[in-house]
């Protein structure tokens, strides 16, 4: 059962980061994203980490993607995505380039070990497959406390980043119009 | 066959080996900063997968308490990032890597 639940979770997981990949429209590529993470999760459950793979759902399926989702019908870049290379040798290189990190991953990850390959003889994360909130928030308030703190830092500075960067008036009282860069240079809107 | 097949953390590892490569590769291919945004993502959940799979192996909680930082990170990133993007388009009319190779604005 388990086996059977694995391989269908990795054919769905690497199916949708290849459509990732693939997709000539933005819009699929984000909804193939979907599926790659969904596929995620189920694997978390498998792995009996159940509070991680609502998480998951709940932050990337939902949060992350809708996002995604948001910035491009925003944006109206599934119009126009220009299939030509620029450049003649980027894609063969690139798929050399990634073959190279996949057999480096391999590799370091058979030699060098510094967890330990002996399982530990700490208690099962889940025995009861009941969901083990108690234990990772004992370990995420007490062991990562400072970790956990900083996130939240990290936080407000993403939001008040976002805002700050996606504000219309971009232009300062002072600073000068910046100049056209190229001909299809389009109307600055001012502020 | 298969469902008799002990699935043990190397699977899980292999599987996110595939996962990240697919995600590097994309990043490099693709020239739509979207696109290339989501094969991040795709990246960050092979590094989330592979902690799950040693916390499971090794019985250690951290390895998911780590993954809730991850998740922090790649919230952070994609609300800058596409923030960043946004600000890209009202610029220049169009999301295309390539295109934007100038430091001034």
């Amino acid at each position: 059962m388990e086996a059977a639940v694995f391989f269908v979770c990795a054919l769905v997981v690497l199916a949708g980061a290849f459509g990732v990949v693939l997709a000539r429209n933005p819009v699929h590529s984000a909804l193939y994203l979907l599926t790659t993470l969904v596929g995620v999760a189920v694997l978390f459950l498998q792995l009996h980490a159940a509070l991680v793979a609502a998480i998951q759902i709940v932050v990337y399926a939902s949060a992350i993607v809708v996002l995604f989702l948001f910035v491009i019908t925003l944006l109206g870049v599934d119009r126009h995505e220009t299939l030509s290379e620029p450049h003649k040798f980027q894609r063969p290189a690139a798929v050399v380039f990634g073959l190279l990190v996949a057999v480096q991953i391999i590799v370091l990850a058979g030699r060098h070990w510094t967890t330990g390959t002996r399982p530990s003889d700490r208690a099962p994360l889940d025995p009861e497959r009941t969901g083990n909130v108690e234990r990772l928030a004992r370990s995420l308030f007490t062991d990562y406390i400072w970790a956990f703190e900083i996130t939240a830092v990290l936080l407000v500075i993403a939001v008040v980043g976002g805002v700050v960067l996606a504000r219309r008036s971009g232009q300062r009282a002072g600073a000068p119009p910046p100049a056209p860069v190229d001909a299809v240079e389009t109307v600055e809107q001012d502020a | 066959m298969i469902a008799a097949t002990d699935i043990t953390p190397t699977y899980y590892l292999v599987l996110a080996t595939l996962l990240f490569t697919i995600g590097a590769v994309g990043l490099l291919v693709r020239r739509n900063t979207l696109v290339m945004f989501m094969c991040i993502e795709l990246m960050l959940n092979a590094a989330n997968l592979t902690f799950v799979a040693y916390a499971r192996a090794l019985n250690d909680i951290s390895g998911q308490v780590i993954v809730f930082f991850t998740l922090v990170v790649a919230a952070a990133e994609v609300a800058v990032g596409l923030a960043i993007i946004v600000a890209i388009f009202r610029r220049r009319q169009d999301v295309t890597a390539d295109d934007v190779d100038l430091l001034k604005g």
